[in-house]
């Protein structure tokens, strides 16, 4: 060690200058036999499974902007799976699982902290929900448990426990919760994925899809026409709008969603929390910053922007539940534009066009996701279109026979 | 602090006012299928361009009608919903008998 750091030390270059993690762009090639739209966690780790698992590499990731630099950006990072419904808990739990293993999978650190989450009890009513979620996790191998205040206080000494004057009743303590570096997933899938032979093209904007006899067969670029053998909509943000250039009508509505961080400050908070009445969650990064969340906009928007209203409800509920906070400063604010659908579960599978597969309705579930997700939406394409047993209530057309999959309780506000 | 024009009350801070979903046409609830009914239900364009969308004054309980953009969030028209809704429609006790005969 020290004599090649010394070696390194008299070279003139840096040593690991041609060892870069992406190549360098290409020419669009005339046919794929895959083409996915939007370079986010999900496209990625999708590319990446149908080149490691089935072995299909003539396949184009199409990103309108850079690579994750939309909704893959703009979470807060949150890895858990206490959700409510079994087909919902059991997706993401393998989602939590897959996860664990990404960083050595990658060779790249996605940072990658298992902390726990807490999520907290103002109501009866709310009890008795958790009562089911933490069943439901056990039930799939989760580890989930209802605990009492005292034991939140020796969790999360910092607490409020009467916050908003809404005593803390109990806790849904998830200790498979977690967080990590969210752009390092994208990045790692993304390294990987090229690597095997994939081409991510980015600053490449899908114009229009080419449909012929019901079949997709290509799209339409600003780079240029590519043929292809099937394609797959991994957009978060505009998936209605992308879906209706393939004609497709989509059950879902498009919020803004608000999220900031604070300058940083000592370690003082292990776990996740969050707070099903005040809808606030509240996490402290590896850096020390505080990150806050809260529900959607109250109103649909294709818009980043972030708003003085939220911003005020979203901190009054953050200082009630941590007062100390209330002398700090922000550092940053933004938004992301989630894609919401009314039973809180994602689209996925099969859509009325032949060969073009949905991965869409992400709202604010979506980073949490992106393992599973691509493992399955690669395991769908692989087998031309045999929607794997694990993604199949999430079909679009659970919505035309009434049968939803209400993640509702368990989703909003507590991301 | 956004605000918008409520037809009834004037220029009112956008959080006295309740998002209601786009104005469009309902199925006639006794005759469409269920893919219909959803259709009318969940689905909708959600699209970028100026959209006719229900609202509601909570504090005096009232329902109009704006046109607003989806992307600037740019609020072009408010009004009362009796301009665009100016005959009253009827669904008649009778059609609901007639619907659960066989055809």
């Amino acid at each position: 060690m020290p004599f090649s750091l010394l070696k390194y030390g008299l070279k003139n270059d840096y040593p690991f200058e041609n060892d870069i993690d992406l190549p360098l762009p290409t020419e669009l090639k005339k046919h794929y036999d895959v083409v996915i739209i939007g370079g986010g966690g999900h496209g990625v780790a999708t590319a990446f499974y149908l080149a490691k698992y089935h072995g299909i590499t003539n396949v184009a990731i199409l990103e309108k902007g850079y690579l994750g630099g939309g909704n893959t950006a703009r979470n807060t990072a949150v890895i858990r799976s206490n959700y409510l419904t079994s087909e919902g808990v059991r997706f993401y739990k393998e989602s939590v699982d897959m996860f664990k293993g990404l960083s050595n999978e990658f060779d790249f650190n996605i940072m990658y902290s298992s902390r726990g989450q807490l999520t907290l009890a103002h109501t009866d009513a709310t009890i008795r929900s958790f009562r089911q979620r933490a069943e439901v996790n056990t039930h799939f191998g989760g580890k989930t448990e209802l605990i009492d205040p005292q034991q939140i206080k020796e969790l999360v000494p910092t607490l409020n426990m009467n916050p908003a004057d809404m005593p803390v009743l109990a806790g849904l303590w998830h200790m498979d919760g977690a967080t990590a570096r969210h752009d390092a997933v994208a990045w790692g899938y993304a390294k990987g994925a090229t690597q095997r032979g994939v081409e991510l093209h980015q600053l490449t904007e899908v114009t229009d899809v080419i449909i012929e006899n019901g079949k997709a067969k290509g799209v339409k670029t600003n780079r240029g026409t590519v043929s292809c053998g099937c394609i797959i909509q991994a957009v978060a943000g505009h998936s209605s709008i992308v879906a209706a250039m393939a004609g497709i009508k989509m059950p879902i509505t498009t919020y803004p969603l608000q999220a900031m961080v604070t300058q940083p400050v000592k370690p003082f908070l292990d776990p996740l929390v969050s707070s099903s009445a005040l809808h606030c969650y509240v996490q402290q990064t590896g850096r020390g910053e505080i990150v806050f969340g809260g529900g959607s906009d109250p109103y649909p928007l294709y818009n980043t922007r972030s708003t003085l209203d939220l911003k005020e409800s979203l901190l009054a509920s953050a200082v009630e539940m941590f007062p100390f906070m209330a002398n700090l400063k922000l550092m940053r604010q933004w938004s992301g534009i989630t894609d919401m659908t009314s039973d809180y579960s994602p689209i996925m599978g099969l859509s009325p066009v032949e060969n073009y597969y949905l991965d869409a309705g992400w709202g604010t579930w979506g980073f949490k996701s992106t393992p599973i997700c691509g493992k399955s939406m690669a395991e769908l394409v692989a087998s031309g279109g045999k929607v794997p047993e694990i993604i199949a209530p999430f079909a679009m057309d659970r919505f035309d026979v009434f049968r939803q999959v209400n993640e509702m309780g368990a989703t909003a506000a507590s991301h | 602090m956004k605000i918008m024009n409520c037809p009834l009350n004037g220029p009112r801070n956008i959080s006295e006012f309740v998002y209601g979903g786009e104005v469009k046409a309902m199925p006639n609830i006794l005759t469409c299928t269920d893919r219909e009914w959803a259709d009318y239900v969940f689905y909708s364009e959600n699209t970028i361009r100026v959209i006719t969308e229900w609202w509601f004054h909570s504090p005096s309980g009232y329902w109009f009608i704006a046109e607003r953009h989806t992307a600037t969030d740019e609020i072009f028209k408010t009004y009362d919903p009796s301009e665009l809704f100016n005959q009253r429609i009827d669904f008649e006790a009778t059609s609901a008998l007639e619907a659960e005969k066989p055809v």
